[in-house]
């Protein structure tokens, strides 16, 4: 008997996957929570159930069209040459305006590099995300002023300080809650899924929102896991929804469940937001290289703006004085933007020693002497 | 408290005192809570403090790591206990990239008052992974502190420093010393990062730190039956380095010796070298010297004593510094 022969003998025998047990696949048709459809109808969740005032569906309008301005403005900045790299958010703004409008004050928000919606909505300054795009610094505001942290560059660290943070509310006996977000690339990393851990066995009230936008740079979600990545949370022993990421009613209606269900005492919530990076993964990635325009062009179709937008005029919810109210604050914000970003200062090259220990450091203080005296050295013409 | 005590002893004491003092601050790690660790520095804190604040944590360093961090930034002032030295590094990353530079990225709004205790430093016959000195890595990241005692008394009041401090502390302790017994007083007589002269000489400088200071002390008394005076100095701080002690005393004695567990090629003893010789260059008689192990892994126990600077190495290099 040949061998090959012997090998297909072998794959017939093998044992069949049971079928429930079969992976559906990550794109399989999507188990989805929409409340509001792409052609702006809406619909029922009996889970999730939302009532919404007019002024408050303008309200989200009004976020989801000036945090897309701000990105467009930073992209265009980077374009510029104003800033050194970009990450943009197009695609994902209901996402982020629907679960950072479902926070209440003091929830705190750990983001990744690409939440600037979310930010938008804990009330931080855009100009301040800026800064670590521009090179002026690596983060460089005040976490506790607005309870958003810091960007996270490396990928998943910023879940267990979430839940760090979280395990700490616990214990103060406070009624908040935190949500932590990360990418479907990210899910895959350590960090991640030691923070499910803890979260779950502690009890932490930390809601997991990952932004499934389908892409980790180049590498699709399949290439990161087998099931939905919602369902990963069953195995860790909490509960996991899918939500249609586009959607920004839906987005703030189960984040708001989520962070009253682990305020409650319930511990974490994993989101999957189902959504997609309209853009390049930052300004230096070239999505043209690994995927196709027809799935850009299919997703369009889902804007999270325009069925909002739908939504409003189907209803006879706002006229044409609103939206034009709108755009003209869109204008005022891309331009405060960029007066902000060119105005920004070099900062003193001395800020290499600032902050690099609470209390003084001999070695610190001593390569800041020497620098100071070194720079103080040209302008006093001794090295020319 | 005050009296003799073992290192381990003193250690579990200092620790007490904190929870004590400070109702922020939590101990976290594999298997403090009824075990009271595998090396029982924290035995019966819990029973008196409560899981809240004594805590078994899961498996996993860099979600203690991490989930420290965050509480830090509640408010919380955790100490954080790594099993030992070869199981850091999967909290590594957690280490470098957020803990450490955390304070300056929010341009000084937050602080990280974390301690990290790490069991380090081989001689106890152990198997792979528990016998490694990993403080250069450590040292050589901005935003760390890093402290090491050799005896009880340090023992007890460095990690209570270290606990106060408002910066990320690494703290290693001496595991092959925790059974070894001292008189802790009741003040702390010296700051976190001072260095401190073990034994006062005049012919050449023994610089050391955790468990090779009593190996030094050994080397300095053998020495003293051929008539040769060695000062030994406890550098008891790696990240800063008391420099202005170490220089005094090698200014005096003309020559250096540096000794560390770890491999010497990119180790502190580099560090020290190039340092006092841009510093004491027309002070020294002779190069500064360094003994510590070989770029190899850590060796099965059988044959640690091989790696491990011993009295007899150490004296071999000063006799090769004498000779200069
Ligand atoms: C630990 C780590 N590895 C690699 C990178 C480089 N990197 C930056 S973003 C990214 C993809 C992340 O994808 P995902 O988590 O899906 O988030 P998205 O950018 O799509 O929002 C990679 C690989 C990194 N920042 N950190």
């Amino acid at each position: 008997m040949t061998v090959k022969s012997t090998a297909r003998a072998r794959k017939k025998a093998a044992p069949g996957v049971p079928d429930t047990l079969r992976a559906k696949g990550t794109d399989a048709q999507p188990e989805l929570v929409q409340l509001l459809t792409p052609e702006g109808e809406r619909v029922e969740h009996p889970d999730y159930p939302l009532t919404t005032t007019p002024e408050e569906l303008r309200a989200l309008y009004r976020d989801l069209v000036l945090v897309r301005r701000f990105d467009g403005e930073a992209t265009a900045l980077q374009r510029q040459g104003e800033l050194g790299l970009w990450a943009s958010l197009l695609g994902q703004e209901a996402a982020q305006v629907g679960s950072g409008r479902a926070m209440r004050t003091g929830d705190y928000a750990f983001p990744t590099y690409r939440e600037h919606g979310v930010a938008w909505c804990r009330d931080v300054d855009p100009l301040n995300l800026l800064g670590m795009f521009r090179g002026v610094n690596h983060g460089g505001w005040d976490p506790n002023e607005k309870n958003f942290h810091l960007y996270t560059i490396v990928i998943g660290s910023q879940t267990l300080h979430a839940t760090g943070y979280a395990m700490g509310i616990s214990k103060d006996g406070a009624d908040d809650a935190v949500i932590a977000y990360f990418g479907d690339g990210a899910s895959s990393q350590g960090d991640v899924n030691e923070a499910f851990t803890f979260a779950s066995v502690y009890n932490a009230p930390v809601v997991f929102f990952c932004q499934n936008n389908q892409w980790a740079i180049s590498e699709p979600t399949t290439n990161q896991t087998k099931i939905p990545l919602y369902r990963r949370a069953s195995g860790f022993g909490f509960p996991g929804v899918r939500v249609d990421g586009n959607d920004v009613l839906a987005c703030l209606a189960v984040t708001r469940w989520a962070l009253d269900y682990a305020r409650s005492g319930n511990g974490p919530v994993l989101i999957e937001a189902f959504t997609y990076r309209m853009g390049a993964h930052t300004t230096s990635d070239d999505p043209t290289r690994y995927r196709l325009a027809e799935e850009t062009e299919a997703w369009k179709a889902k804007d999270p703006i325009a069925r909002l937008k739908a939504h409003l005029e189907k209803e006879g919810l706002a006229d044409e004085e609103f939206f034009a109210s709108i755009d003209a604050e869109s204008e005022q914000l891309g331009l405060r933007v960029r007066e902000g970003v060119r105005s920004m200062p070099d900062p003193d090259p001395t800020l290499i020693f600032d902050h690099v220990y609470a209390e003084p450091h001999a070695l610190v203080d001593e390569e800041r002497a020497e620098y100071v005296e070194y720079a103080a050295s040209f302008e006093a013409g001794e090295n020319l | 408290m005050a009296g003799q005590l073992t290192i381990a002893k003193a250690l579990n004491d200092a620790l007490r005192k904190s929870l004590e003092n400070d109702p922020k601050t939590v101990l976290m790690g594999e298997d403090i809570g009824k075990l009271g660790g595998v090396f029982r520095i924290t035995d019966g804190l819990q029973k008196d403090f409560g899981d809240s604040r004594v805590i078994d944590t899961p498996l996993a360093e860099s979600g203690i790591m991490g989930t420290a961090i965050g509480l830090a930034l509640r408010g919380y002032r955790p100490v954080v206990e790594i099993q030992f030295d070869g199981f850091v590094y999967p909290a590594f990353d957690q280490i470098v990239t957020q803990l450490a530079k955390m304070h300056a990225r929010a341009l000084g709004h937050v602080k990280l008052p974390i301690t990290v205790r790490i069991p380090y430093g081989g001689g106890i016959g152990a198997v792979e992974h528990h016998s490694e000195s990993h403080e250069a890595y450590f040292a050589h990241t901005a935003g760390l502190r890093v402290v090491t005692p050799s005896g009880a008394h340090d023992a007890h009041w460095m990690l209570r420093q270290a606990i106060a401090s408002d910066d990320p502390v690494i703290f290693l302790e001496p595991k092959r010393r925790y059974w070894d017994k001292g008189e802790v007083g009741d003040a702390a007589d010296l700051g976190l990062h001072d260095a401190r002269i073990v034994r006062p000489g005049t012919d050449a400088t023994l610089i050391a730190y955790g468990p090779m200071v009593k190996v030094c002390l050994e080397a300095a008394a053998a020495a003293e039956e051929d008539g040769r005076r060695l000062e030994v100095v406890d550098m008891r701080s790696l990240s800063p380095v008391d420099f202005a002690t170490l220089e005094e005393s090698v200014k005096r004695t003309g020559r250096a010796v540096v000794v560390h567990e770890a491999p010497v090629f990119l180790g502190m003893g580099a560090e020290l070298a190039a340092r006092l010789t841009e510093r004491c260059f027309y002070h020294l008689e002779a190069p500064v010297l360094r003994v510590g192990g070989y770029y190899a892994p850590y060796p099965p126990s059988r044959v640690e004593e091989a790696f491990l600077p011993d009295l007899d190495r150490v004296l071999d290099a000063v006799d090769r510094a004498l000779a200069y």
